[in-house]
């Protein structure tokens, strides 16, 4: 019996297209717009100028506090300008744009594909080198690293558990990264294990992929501490309380961390992240892109730099099929639609999916009848039709107390409502608006 | 059996003279004091509960005026001057004259003058659009469309243009009580002052971008090009981040910033036309 999260949870049809497909390497674009913000926290103040001359790898941009990350130039060549430019939530934002001159890397980087097994760095190096090297989480939230690596005071970690579900349907670029780079994952996974302090730690991967399991499993003989755990298939696995659910059975309190249970969580693409950070000095300036949908000619997991047009990933792909309703940024469940093709891959960038016109459309709304189909679906437990009329209805304070914040939006009551009601819109509204209250609460 | 009947009632008087003492006592003790001009003036309020006057309702708004020492800042919209000149007999005050406003949009971004460059099918609210992503149209600070504000109206002032997709105010039925205002995310609609026969002039744009930006994403936006600024004689007029803003307490409705706006994004509303016509609306005075 495979494990898998007990409370909630849907099964989408997976869609996996790519899953065949190895990652290809993009070529450098002619020019790169760089978001000084892709991460959770403070943006990043740009240190160029217009018409400075950088190099690959070059940081461009510093962290701004804490809770931030540095940003590195993806290309060799000059600075363009430093413009707000539309990102892909369609507002505008401060990037540094880049003109491609060759492709020249700062000779700090180790560029060799040999793999570097041998963990030299103590503790505290690790974790400034992720910090130096802008790293964030892959899976699509993009919270600076070095944070999560940082164990406070007082908090106690005994196990580390990478992410290797990949639920959202469609992606694949994990998946790939598993069964390509598998020995440089675990290589990752065990640095993050030293910069943790931690013995332990198990990758929850989903049965769908039994190559990429039997792969890690394979390699993983060589690693002291790490197991592959497979696990049933089921949305919304890779969320990271319902992952430590699955392979530990620990359960986070609401309204709390997974370091309340002992548990750090890190995803496949962040270890590999590490482990280029940390073996070979190479700062977060690409990352693997599922490029898909049902009627595109070439999908595929490309291998691109940061601050590529999206538009020039899905020239890759074989171009924007005609019958396109819906571009959308990240996996079909949580992922959000672009207003326009003309953005930059960004370090949260996990998939460009583009869907028929006839897949986008939302059906009409028809009224609540109570049903409990939401209810039943909910991996934390939470009412959503309760929850989304309440923010609807601007009642906040009562949505506070029915845990609107526990949601981790991932989609699956909108998903399953039979009168296809807009759920997650209204309680994402909430969540924001209840998360906003807190804080100025605190402030007074 | 009439001595039962005798004691019966003997017994449930005895009772009820026993709870009317109780309640009599009780009622003594736990007395509630209150003005009873409050009532009076409560009764004087139209009643309609809007929250204009910035109080949660009509009654705490009466409480609010009974308290207060003058009716300064104190001003029911709904009702106007001449429910505040009633209430100020009441009371006994000097009512405060207050400038009559109306709820003005500042935006003219319909399909004709700013190209939609994607399309919304999420949950209809203007709220919601708005934490989700920039807008239909490439400029993000323009309506949104989804008619937070026509919800919020409790005078039924407003409407959605089915052919603009921007909301309309009925100017006579408008009480400026302000819940458009707060209703809308993205502060477009804005409290002016309310002139005779209900002109307007004004600028219909709140785009914060740079002038090429701007005019790409809508024809008729503010460029922040400065000209309406110099040529105003009274001062009304001021440019902060690329967009012009028209004092409406200042503003003397001569007209000549709107012949000079290189956009039209100066709306000039209620004048009549050269040819004597009665004014078009909106869209129409632009062109």
């Amino acid at each position: 019996m495979l494990k898998t999260f007990p409370k909630g949870g849907i099964h989408p049809p997976e869609n996996k297209l790519t899953a065949e497909r190895p990652i290809v390497i993009l070529p450098v674009p002619v020019q790169v717009t760089v978001p000084v913000s892709q991460h959770i926290g403070a943006p990043a103040v740009p240190v160029v100028e217009k018409g400075t001359p950088v190099k690959t790898g070059q940081i461009i941009a510093q962290a701004k506090g804490f809770v931030s990350a540095n940003i590195h130039s993806p290309v060799s060549g000059k600075v363009n300008k430093i413009d707000t430019v539309v990102d892909t939530t369609g507002y505008k934002q401060t990037a540094v744009i880049i003109d491609v001159e060759g492709d020249e890397w700062l000779e700090t980087i180790d560029r060799t594909d040999s793999l570097a097994k041998d963990v030299a760095m103590t503790r505290e190096q690790i974790i400034e080198r992720c910090q130096l090297c802008g790293l964030v989480g892959m899976g699509g939230a993009t919270f600076p690293t070095h944070i999560k690596l940082t164990v406070p005071a007082g908090k106690k970690c005994d196990m580390l558990i990478i992410n290797g579900v990949e639920c959202e349907p469609y992606l694949t670029s994990d998946h790939r990264l598993m069964l390509e780079k598998g020995a440089e994952v675990l290589t990752g996974v065990s640095i993050i294990m030293k910069a943790l302090g931690v013995d332990r730690a198990v990758i929850g991967i989903e049965a769908n992929k039994p190559d990429a399991i039997s792969n890690l499993t394979e390699l993983a003989k060589d690693f002291k501490g790490i197991t592959i755990q497979p696990l049933k298939v089921k949305y919304p696995q890779g969320g990271e309380k319902q992952l430590i659910k699955a392979c530990t059975g620990r359960e986070v309190p609401s309204g709390g961390l997974p370091l309340d249970v002992g548990v750090v969580v890190q995803n496949v693409g962040t270890s590999f992240a590490v482990y280029e950070a940390v073996q070979k000095n190479k700062p977060l300036i690409e990352r693997v892109v599922t490029v898909t949908g049902k009627s595109v000619k070439n999908p595929g997991n490309f291998l691109v730099r940061i601050g590529t047009p999206v538009t020039a990933l899905i020239e890759a792909a074989g171009g924007m099929p005609d019958d396109t309703g819906k571009v959308v940024n990240g996996g079909p469940m949580m992922g959000k639609a672009l207003a326009m093709t003309d953005v930059p891959v960004t370090k949260g960038t996990s998939g460009i999916i583009m869907f028929p016109a006839d897949a986008s459309k939302r059906a009409e709304v028809l009224p609540c009848i109570r049903c409990g189909k939401c209810s039943s679906a909910c991996a934390m437990g939470l009412e959503p039709w309760l929850i989304s009329v309440l923010a609807q209805k601007g009642m906040y304070e009562k949505a506070e107390k029915e845990r609107i914040t526990d949601c981790m939006e991932c989609g699956a009551c909108a998903y399953t409502c039979p009168a296809k009601r807009p759920l997650l819109d209204y309680i994402r509204l909430g969540k924001a608006t209840v998360i906003r209250m807190a804080r100025e609460r605190i402030t007074k | 059996m009439s001595s039962t009947v005798l004691f019966t009632i003997a017994m449930l008087s005895a009772l009820g003279l026993l709870a009317a003492v109780i309640l009599y006592f009780v009622a003594q003790k736990f007395k509630v004091v209150e003005d009873p001009r409050i009532d009076t003036v409560n009764e004087a309020l139209p009643g309609a509960n809007c929250g204009g006057c910035g109080y949660t309702g009509c009654r705490a708004f009466a409480e609010t005026l009974v308290k207060s020492e003058s009716f300064e800042g104190l001003n029911c919209p709904v009702g106007g001057a001449d429910t505040m000149a009633k209430i100020a007999v009441i009371l006994d005050r000097q009512p405060v004259a207050v400038e009559p406003r109306v709820a003005v949009v500042r935006c003219n971004g319909s399909p004709d003058h700013a190209i939609r460059t994607s399309f919304y099918d999420g949950a209809v609210s203007c709220r919601v659009a708005h934490a989700l992503y920039g807008g239909q149209t490439a400029c993000q600070y323009g309506c949104l469309g989804c008619g937070d504000c026509v919800e919020a109206c409790k005078f039924d002032a407003m409407y959605m243009d089915p052919v603009t997709q921007l909301p309309v105010i009925i100017d006579y039925k408008c009480v400026a009580c302000g819940a458009c205002v707060k209703a809308c995310p993205r502060n477009i609609i804005e409290l002016r002052k309310r002139n005779k026969k209900d002109r307007k002039i004004f600028v219909s744009c709140v785009n914060k971008d740079k002038g090429g930006p701007a005019r790409k994403a809508c024809q008729v936006a503010c460029i922040g090009c400065g000209k309406c600024v110099k040529v105003c004689p009274y001062e009304a007029i001021t440019m902060e981040n690329n967009l012009a803003f028209i004092d409406s307490f200042k503003c003397k409705l001569c007209r000549k910033c709107v012949t000079e706006c290189p956009t039209g994004a100066i709306l000039e509303i209620g004048f009549p036309v050269k040819e004597a016509k009665p004014a078009e609306p909106a869209d129409a005075a632009v062109n």
